[in-house]
């Protein structure tokens, strides 16, 4: 399925947003590794949904601004986003990193969005439950860590070139200003989340090292109107991994919600 | 040319095949490789390493500062600064220097480094780094904020030592209602500022802007860099209408002399051998985490062929000049010929490296102060007198 790329500009910082397919409005927010390209599990997607897929601020062919320190910056960067397309009864989907941008997003404001679908998301901490230490691994651990079938983590395309190296290195540095400390999460949160008044699904992988299992259900008992799915031989990135199973449950998910 | 003893303090009774189970020195080393009893006996023997210092003659000695490692016992130098203040009679004593980004309250650096200042009476160097990326795991410091924080925490102390307190100071990282030190430096307006580096263009236009004029050291980097460096500093003066001196140069090398060349390499050997690729271990990732570097740097180190974690020998850094290794009169013109290119003023040996045994060190040190020093005192005076006072 066809998608455009355009820039735009909101709060003063231009961003990238891709852009294809048909239906309600579904806003996608990435993870730690960025959204460089168009993805399967974003055509599938396509196929019901107007699937619009920016890319953060400080990550990629995005701009750094300024005033970026913190997830909470970024909640009120995609509120602004919201309005700025003129969006409304958005279908919200985000993973990891994307995941913790979305769901302080909803502890502001659920007014412009119909669901919430959070995937691994980072955000919160569960005491005794460790997370995987990305900032310590290699490269190749890190490939090795993100998935549970180690064929496809060894198919993971790697930097082809200088711009290629300087996009996943930029990503990096931004992902480290959010996440280094307090590690992923904001010790906050956990207070607001009684306020995401949307449906909403958590999906995770039964093999995550980077954010364990056990935070699927602490993130559940948390959001009041929630329901947890665990993705059997999966890593931290569903969407990835297991592109086929996640799409459905998503928008299996999107049709009982809407 | 002054001369410094520089102090690492490794834990030199490490079990070494630590490397068979574990990939680092630093970090994730569990501490029960660390025995209070030899480690008490390795800072009482080393403190008295540097108090021979004194005696034999040398103008400084220096302590830094490392969290969570082998390689160095320093987590709080200012203890070491404190235990010397006292013992030491006539040297200065350099705290080369403290993680400032690591610093939740920078001013208690400000008053512990005034504090040495007034029991020395003057005697103290403060030096102010951003620690190297491995604290940053450490201390779970942020590395992306790591040169705000830097800065920001240098004009708080600055503040700190030469306004007339109490202040109100609002940084981004930093807030307080009152600043106000008691006490007051001893030297006035303040201590010298000394800022060690491995090499940073950005460091070194910091360091020699006319509001600072701050002593850049160079710290164990091959002689070649150290050269290009040095002139960095001399040009960007220039560019600012100023003549730098040597008194703005340092250097910081670790060196080995013996009777002859033949018996300081077998000596020195197993030990700097040890300290190049047992002490220094560490993965890319604990060396140089997201922010710790400029995006453009970090690219340049991604894209050159990498030397962490490839074994080195003695071969390897004396033949870059990164390790002074010889006989009394090898030494002497090695030094000679550099200071003479370069034109630092003031030389800071690491005397103690990796396993080097006491009565090694010793021996290193008495021949360095009896054969070495004075020469170059009397063949490379001048051009340093501004550090005289």
């Amino acid at each position: 399925m066809a998608h455009e790329e355009t820039f735009e500009t909101v709060a003063g910082c231009r961003f990238r947003v891709m852009r294809g397919g048909r239906g309600e409005p579904l806003l996608f927010l990435h993870g730690a590794s960025g959204a460089g390209r168009w993805l399967p599990f974003m055509d599938m997607l396509a196929q019901s949904y107007d699937v619009i897929v920016p890319e953060h601020p400080g990550f990629g062919a995005s701009d750094t601004p300024e005033w970026l320190d913190t997830v909470g910056d970024l909640a009120y960067f995609y509120l602004d986003v919201i309005d700025h397309l003129g969006l409304d009864k958005v279908h919200l989907v985000g993973t990891s990193i994307g995941g913790w941008i979305a769901a302080e997003l909803a502890t502001r404001s659920c007014e412009k969005i119909s669901s919430l679908t959070l995937v691994a998301p980072a955000g919160i901490s569960v005491p005794g439950v460790r997370k995987g230490d990305m900032f310590m691994w290699s490269p190749e651990e890190l490939a090795q860590n993100l998935f549970h079938n180690q064929e496809i983590a060894k198919a993971m395309p790697q930097p082809a070139n200088e711009e290629e190296l300087l996009v996943v290195l930029k990503n990096r540095l931004m992902t480290a200003k959010l996440g280094w400390s307090p590690r992923f999460h904001n010790p906050h949160l956990k207070k607001w989340l009684h306020r995401i008044a949307v449906p909403t699904l958590i999906v995770w992988g039964d093999d995550d090292k980077l954010i364990p299992t056990a935070y699927g259900p602490a993130y559940r008992d948390l959001i009041p109107a929630s329901s947890l799915e665990i993705i059997p031989e999966c890593g931290h990135l569903p969407h990835v991994e297991k592109a086929q199973e996640f799409t459905s449950k998503v928008v299996g998910f999107l049709q009982g919600a809407a | 040319m002054k001369f410094y003893m520089m102090h690492l303090m490794p834990y030199a009774d490490l079990d070494l095949d630590y490397d068979k189970t574990h990939n680092s020195a630093w970090i994730t080393l569990p501490n029960s490789y660390y025995d209070p009893k030899k480690g008490a006996k390795l800072y009482n023997r080393y403190l008295d390493e540097l108090e021979y210092a004194d005696q034999l003659g040398f103008d400084g000695v220096c302590v830094n500062e490392h969290h969570q490692n082998a390689y160095g016992l320093m987590p709080q130098p200012g203890v070491m600064a404190g235990a010397l203040a006292r013992r030491t009679k006539k040297v200065k004593i350099a705290i080369l220097g403290r993680a400032l980004p690591l610093l939740n309250n920078p001013v208690t650096v400000a008053e512990e480094f005034a504090m040495v200042d007034n029991i020395t009476e003057g005697r103290f160097i403060a030096g102010f780094v951003r620690g190297i990326g491995a604290e940053y795991h450490a201390w779970s410091s942020n590395p992306a904020d790591s040169h705000e924080r830097f800065h920001e925490a240098h004009d708080l102390i600055l503040r700190a030592w030469t306004e007339t307190g109490p202040f109100a100071f609002e940084g981004k990282h930093y807030q307080f209602e009152y600043v106000n030190l008691w006490p007051r430096p001893y030297q006035s307006p303040r201590p010298p500022i000394w800022i060690p580096s491995q090499g940073s263009s950005e460091t070194i236009e910091w360091a020699s802007h006319p509001d600072r004029r701050y002593t850049y050291l160079q710290t164990f980097t091959p002689v070649a860099m150290l050269a290009k460096y040095m002139q960095m500093y001399k040009d960007m003066a220039a560019e600012h209408g100023y003549e730098a001196t040597e008194d703005q140069l340092g250097w910081s090398v670790p060196l080995y002399v013996a009777e002859t060349d033949e018996i300081a390499r077998r000596e020195a050997a197993p030990h700097i051998e040890n300290f190049l690729n047992k002490f220094l271990r560490m993965p890319k990732e604990m060396l140089l985490p997201p922010g710790y570097l400029s995006l453009k740097s970090m690219l340049g180190v991604m894209k050159a062929k990498s030397s962490i974690g490839t074994r080195q020998t003695i071969d390897d850094v004396i033949d870059k000049g990164m390790f002074i290794c010889g006989s009394p009169e090898t030494v002497r013109q090695r030094l000679a010929q550099y200071q003479g290119e370069i034109g630092f003023g003031h030389l800071l040996t690491l005397l103690q490296f990796g396993t080097l045994p006491a009565e090694l060190t010793r021996k290193n040190m008495e021949l360095y102060a009896t054969e070495v020093m004075p020469w170059l005192r009397e063949n490379r005076a001048g051009g340093v007198r501004a550090a005289a006072e």
